[in-house]
Parts: structure tokens; C-alpha cells; sequence
């Protein structure tokens, strides 16, 4: 069968298995919509928190970033997964136990302020929108590539499955679904990752076929007998070293930089909302802690292959397609060609593809619709004068590993399939923090405070309606601006709410006037140096004039820092929060307040799992 | 002890816990994955120098293993002053 086939198959038969899910686990009460009554066991709880996190991003592009970054690209791994440790030691456990539903209603009641709490929510839903935009737009693309669909009706199918199992089941339906969809989106990174590491090293885990020696197969397949037997990371720097580059494992950006990269990432993902929500819905206290580890443990399967597929298919991309004759291009090539992906500008007349530093064209490939000499695409963009005449998109690495792998057709749809599952999971946590934002923490606890339980689910409902067909919007007409944001997410996530959380937690003494100065000095700092240098005046947006070489990605640090010394300071010089506020903070940081002798606890009913 | 001295102490043992479990979680992020990274790319584990695996593999297992000892140990100090959720 063929590839499309295939994957109009797998993925009606993932689509299938959400929608059941969701009509399986409709929720009822406002309970089930914003924490799925606390019930879930904390691996599945785990295996949700690991696709709700890795987004589009982590799963199609993460592994070409790398392999083109080298050895700085580890900034990612590290700060994609740091943040877990702080979750599992200094927020998820503390907020489970306050047990309410949202983020900003914690930082309402914490520091008495409904003023803190309207801050708070506006940030989670600028944070939750700007995060979605790019998963929506993710699923069109896959549409567009597996299945010659036109991007926005891919963007407009995603929309109608996210709608239908957010809107009616809520954090209940989304948390399955969500487990269903980790499954799906490993085994289909993994396949072609434990198949190119085979072939090329012989060891069936990538994670240690990244530091093995090539095997006679591999250097087969290279084309290049005189790599067998040596380490692949020497192979690939010796390449590099060839074509001009730095070494792969060679460094080339500012330590400060990384350094600083790596604290807003991790801060930031412990700091986003849909992230903490996730460990709302655990029966226990001990079992937040307990699924923090496996959300991890789900996320690093994924995130130690993620290096070893960069490495493996940049030395084979370079192995097999530099210096080759077009005629005797791989098919992968040629196939991949046609999707805008790859293109060759036959620079010097010569017929051999050249690779090299430096770009081969500006921006991405705009096809002219007439075949070359050699039967290639050609471009209309503006040629560099470098020699490099090779454009190669970074997805390329994960899309083509299984054609590069030679693996069947139908391993090729479960990439698609899975592409799909990473970006339509991300997408449902990330309208379900919009839609409590709007229900619970606007509507409820600041409009309307006497509404009914009824009239609270009928507004997250629509809520998660409107947040749907707003974010297909952005899917379908995306503002320039999305990539550009990104890093803002992160930044406005580091220096708003993880400052506030922890400050909230361990620090009795800290009151509404220091988290009020401190929030909005964060949020302002971060905001204006991240618009200044990417919109008003990208054209500075050099090392040379960062404050301290510190990069706009980077500096939501830096607000974090400030954040959390004016909230130190401010909260020294004026009055203390009320005893009850006290109380409450003492209250957070004990699992039971039973007192000593007493074996059952009488804590609000809970059901097992 | 009364029980709030009890639960006081509950407490300084946890924010000890944390307090060392983050210095290795600092340690083999931002010192050997960034800060020391050259000097740890000299020597070498396998095909890996040492540095580079430290930021690609070392620093996310290790990650993990702080958050499996996390739970284990405050699971055994949950029982031992009896806050220990049945």
C-alpha cells in the first residue's frame, strides 16, 4: 500500500480512538472539566504530562535544531527536562495540596489580592495562546506533507477533533486521550530512531549507538569504508571539519548565553501553567511527586534519542548527498524535494551537490515549476554567493528518518500519525488553561461570584470553544510573529509565576505589595527586552548589544531574578500578610494535618483510582 | 517535641532534602553540561567526550534520578512524622 494510504489509515484510526476516549469520559462537573476529579493514577498521569509537554516543537523539529547546532543544541534536552526536578521539589506537591483548580487562583488567594489574581490569568492565557498558535498550524503542516491536503483544512480537521474532545470532556477526556497519544507519539519517534542506530552501529538503543563505533553495515551505507570501527561523533567532526565547519561537539555560542538560555527554558517550563495544572489531578500528595518522575522518565525516552537521531542523520545526510552526482541522489532526496523542504541550486554547473557553511538561498524555496538540467526544482529566491548549494529544512531530519532508514511505508504514517498526536495533545492542554482562566478565574472569581456550578461548566465549555476556533484562526492565518514568541512564552512564564509560586510557598512573609512590585517589574522587563529586540529593532539583535551577552531567549532569567529580589525586598519593608494567610502556607507544606496517633485522615472525599 | 515542633522539623528536613538534591541537579546541568563543559571534553566515555554527554544525556537521567530519590525519601519522612497519606 502506499504511503498515503497508510496514513489516511493510522490516522482515521487515531482520530477514532480519541473521539471514543472522549465520548468515554465526558465530564459532568466543573470537578471532572478542570482536574478530572482527581483520579488519575500517577503514571497515566506521567504519560499525559509527556505529551501535554512535548509540543509539535519537540517532535518534529527538536532533533534537526540539534543537528545543526551541535553540541550547543543541548541547551534544549537540558532545558526541556530541568524544569521537572523543580516541579517534583518545589511546586507540584504544594500546589496539589491547596487543591484548588487553577494557577491564578492560587496566587488570588495566597496573596489576598484579586488584583494578583487578574494579572495572573492574563498571563496564562497570553502564555497558552502563544504556545498554541504554533501547535495548530503543526498539525496543517503535517496534513500538507503526508497527505497533499491544503494546510488549512489540515488546521480546520485538527480544530474539529481538539474541539470535540476538550469541549465535551474536558481535563477527564483530555487526560486519556492524552495517555493514548504519548503511546502513539514514542513508538513512532522510536522505530526509525532504534532502525538507524542499528544500521549504522549496530546497537539497538540510540541513546548508546550515538557514542558507538561504526559497524561494517554503516559504513556501507555511508559509502565510506575507512569509517568503519571509528566512533561516529569522530566520523561526523571529522566531516564537519572537511566542509569548513566547527566541530559537532565543539561549542561556538557565549557560556553566559547558554547558561542563561538554559534557566529561563527550565524555570519556564515549571513556571507554565498547563504543565502545573496536569499534577491537579492526582489523588495524593505523594502521588504528585511520584508522577513529576514519570513525566520525566516519559519525557527523557524521547529526549536521549532526540541527540542520537541528530547525529546519525546529519552524518548520513551529509555522507550520502555531498559530493554525489544529482542522477545518483538518494530517493528520499528527490522525494522530499517536491515538498519544499530540500532544494539543490546547481551553483557551479558541475551536476554534484555541494554542502557546506553558509546558507544556499535566501529564506525558504519558492518553486518555479520548470525542472533544471539535472531534472531538479528550481527556485526563484536570490542565490548567495556561497558556495553551498544545498538548502536543507531542519524537520527533514525526524520526517525523512524512516525513508532514510528504508523502513516500510506504514512506519512512515505512524511519523505522521504521531507528528499529529504531539501537536493536538500540547494543543488540548493548552485550551483547557484558557478556558479555566476565562471560566473559573474571570468569570467566576471575579465577574460573576455567585454563579452556579451549572453556568461555570456552560462558560468553560465555551470558553474552550471560543480558545479552539481562535487558535484554528491563528493556525490558518499566522500572525509573522509566532516564531518570534516563542522564547516569550518561556520568558513571561519564568519571570511571572514561578517567582510568585515559590515565594508564595516558602516564604510565610511575603506579601501582596512585593508579589504585585515584583510580578509586574518581571513581566514589564521581559516583555520590553524581548519586544524591543525583535520587533522594534531587530536589526541590534546581535551578542554585541545584549545586556551581558545574555540573548532575548534567555532573558526571562533575568526578569525571574528581579522578580524575586523585589518581592524579597518590598515584602521586608511593608506590613506582613494576615495570620490566615500564614496559617494557610503552614498548612501547604504538611501531605496531612492529622495530629500525632491518629491513622485515618478526614481530607476531602476522594476516590481511589 | 509537641507536634508542631515536630512538623517544624518535618519541614527543615524536606527543605534540606531539596537543598542538596538541587546542588546536583546544578552541578551536572549548568556546571558540567556548560560551565565546565571544554574542560570535561578532554577526557572521554566511550565515543562521548565527557562534557558533550553530560549535556545530551548525562544531565536528563541524572535529572530523573534525583526526582525517583526525592520521592523515596520523602515517602520515609512522611511515615516517620506521620503524615504519611493511607
Amino acid at each position: 500500500m502506499s504511503i498515503t494510504t497508510w496514513t489516511w489509515i493510522l490516522v482515521g484510526v487515531t482520530f477514532a480512538i480519541y473521539i471514543l476516549v472522549a465520548i468515554r469520559a465526558r465530564a459532568v462537573s466543573t470537578g471532572a472539566f478542570y482536574t478530572a476529579e482527581r483520579t488519575i493514577h500517577p503514571v497515566l498521569n506521567g504519560m499525559a504530562t509527556g505529551a501535554d509537554w512535548m509540543s509539535a516543537a519537540s517532535f518534529i523539529s527538536m532533533a534537526g535544531l540539534i543537528s545543526f547546532m551541535g553540541r550547543d543544541g543541548a541547551i534544549y534536552l537540558m532545558g526541556w527536562t530541568g524544569g521537572y526536578v523543580l516541579l517534583a521539589m518545589l511546586l507540584a506537591p504544594y500546589l496539589r495540596k491547596y487543591g484548588k483548580f487553577t494557577v491564578p487562583g492560587f496566587i488570588g488567594d495566597r496573596y489576598y489580592s484579586q488584583g494578583a489574581r487578574v494579572i495572573a490569568l492574563l498571563c496564562a492565557i497570553f502564555i497558552s495562546f502563544t504556545y498554541v498558535a504554533g501547535q495548530m498550524r503543526g498539525v496543517g503542516v503535517v496534513f500538507s506533507r503526508f497527505l497533499n491536503v491544503p494546510i488549512n483544512t489540515g488546521v480546520v480537521i485538527g480544530m474539529c477533533i481538539v474541539f470535540f474532545y476538550a469541549v465535551l470532556g474536558g481535563m477527564k477526556g483530555v487526560t486519556y486521550t492524552q495517555v493514548a497519544q504519548y503511546c502513539i507519539l514514542i513508538v513512532a519517534y522510536m522505530i526509525p530512531a532504534i532502525y538507524i542506530s542499528i544500521m549504522l552501529t549496530n546497537n539497538p538503543i540510540p541513546a548508546f549507538g550515538f557514542g558507538s563505533t561504526i559497524s561494517a553495515g554503516g559504513a556501507e551505507i555511508l559509502n565510506d569504508a575507512s569509517t568503519q570501527g571509528r566512533y561516529l561523533l569522530d566520523v561526523l567532526n571529522g566531516i564537519h571539519k572537511d566542509l569548513g565547519f566547527s566541530e559537532y561537539t565543539a561549542g561556538v555560542r557565549p557560556k553566559t548565553d547558554l547558561f542563561f538560555i538554559v534557566l529561563a527554558l527550565m524555570v519556564g517550563t515549571a513556571g507554565l501553567p498547563h504543565v502545573i495544572i496536569r499534577f491537579f489531578t492526582v489523588p495524593r500528595i505523594r502521588d504528585a511527586r511520584a508522577s513529576a518522575g514519570w513525566a520525566l522518565f516519559f519525557i527523557v525516552l524521547l529526549y536521549t534519542a532526540a541527540p542520537a537521531v541528530a547525529a546519525f542523520a546529519r552524518t548520513n545526510f551529509i555522507k550520502t548527498v555531498h559530493n554525489v552526482h544529482y542522477d545518483h541522489a538518494p530517493q528520499w532526496l528527490k522525494n522530499w524535494e517536491a515538498t519544499g523542504l530540500i532544494a539543490w541550486i546547481d551553483k557551479n554547473g558541475d551536476g554534484i551537490m555541494q554542502y557546506g557553511p553558509g546558507k544556499a538561498i535566501t529564506g525558504k524555496p519558492k518553486y518555479t515549476g520548470r525542472s533544471g538540467h539535472f531534472g531538479q526544482a528550481l527556485v526563484s529566491n536570490i542565490i548567495t554567493t556561497d558556495p553551498n548549494e544545498l538548502y536543507i529544512d531542519r524537520d527533514i531530519m525526524v520526517l525523512a528518518n524512516p525513508e532514510i532508514a528504508r523502513l516500510p511505508n506504514w512506519i512512515i504514517a505512524l511519523v505522521a500519525a504521531g507528528g499529529l498526536a504531539a501537536a493536538l495533545s500540547t494543543a488540548a492542554g493548552l485550551l483547557l488553561v484558557i478556558s479555566a482562566s476565562i471560566s473559573h478565574d474571570l468569570m467566576k472569581g471575579v465577574l460573576m461570584p455567585s454563579m452556579s456550578e451549572k453556568g461555570e461548566l456552560l462558560w468553560a465549555r465555551c470558553a474552550a470553544a471560543g480558545a479552539v476556533v481562535i487558535a484554528g484562526l491563528f493556525g490558518i492565518f499566522p500572525p509573522g510573529f509566532v516564531a518570534q514568541v516563542v522564547a516569550f512564552a518561556f520568558g513571561l512564564a519564568a519571570a511571572s509565576f514561578f517567582p510568585v509560586i515559590i515565594m508564595g510557598i516558602f516564604s510565610k512573609k511575603t506579601n501582596v505589595y512585593g508579589a504585585m512590585t515584583g510580578m509586574i517589574t518581571g513581566i514589564t522587563f521581559t516583555t520590553a527586552y524581548i519586544i524591543y529586540f525583535k520587533f522594534i529593532n531587530p536589526g541590534a539583535n546581535r551578542p554585541a548589544n545584549w545586556w551581558f551577552g545574555i540573548s532575548p531567549e534567555g532573558i526571562g532569567a533575568v526578569g525571574m531574578i528581579i522578580n524575586f529580589t523585589l518581592m524579597y525586598v518590598v515584602s521586608k519593608v511593608t506590613p506582613e500578610p494576615p495570620q490566615e494567610i500564614q496559617d494557610l502556607v503552614e498548612k501547604l507544606r504538611y501531605p496531612v494535618e492529622r495530629a500525632a496517633g491518629e491513622t485515618k485522615i478526614s481530607t476531602d472525599a476522594r476516590r481511589p483510582y | 517535641m509537641t507536634r508542631e515542633q515536630e512538623l517544624q522539623s518535618y519541614w527543615k528536613q524536606n527543605v534540606t532534602y531539596i537543598v542538596i538534591l538541587l546542588s546536583i541537579w546544578f552541578t551536572v546541568s549548568y556546571l558540567c553540561g556548560i560551565v565546565f563543559i571544554d574542560q570535561l571534553d578532554k577526557l572521554r566515555i566511550f565515543g562521548f567526550p565527557l562534557g558533550f554527554w553530560f549535556a545530551n544525556q548525562g544531565a536528563e537521567v541524572i535529572f530523573c534520578l534525583l526526582i525517583i530519590v526525592y520521592v523515596w525519601l520523602m515517602n520515609r519522612l512522611d511515615r516517620k512524622f506521620d503524615v504519611f497519606e493511607d
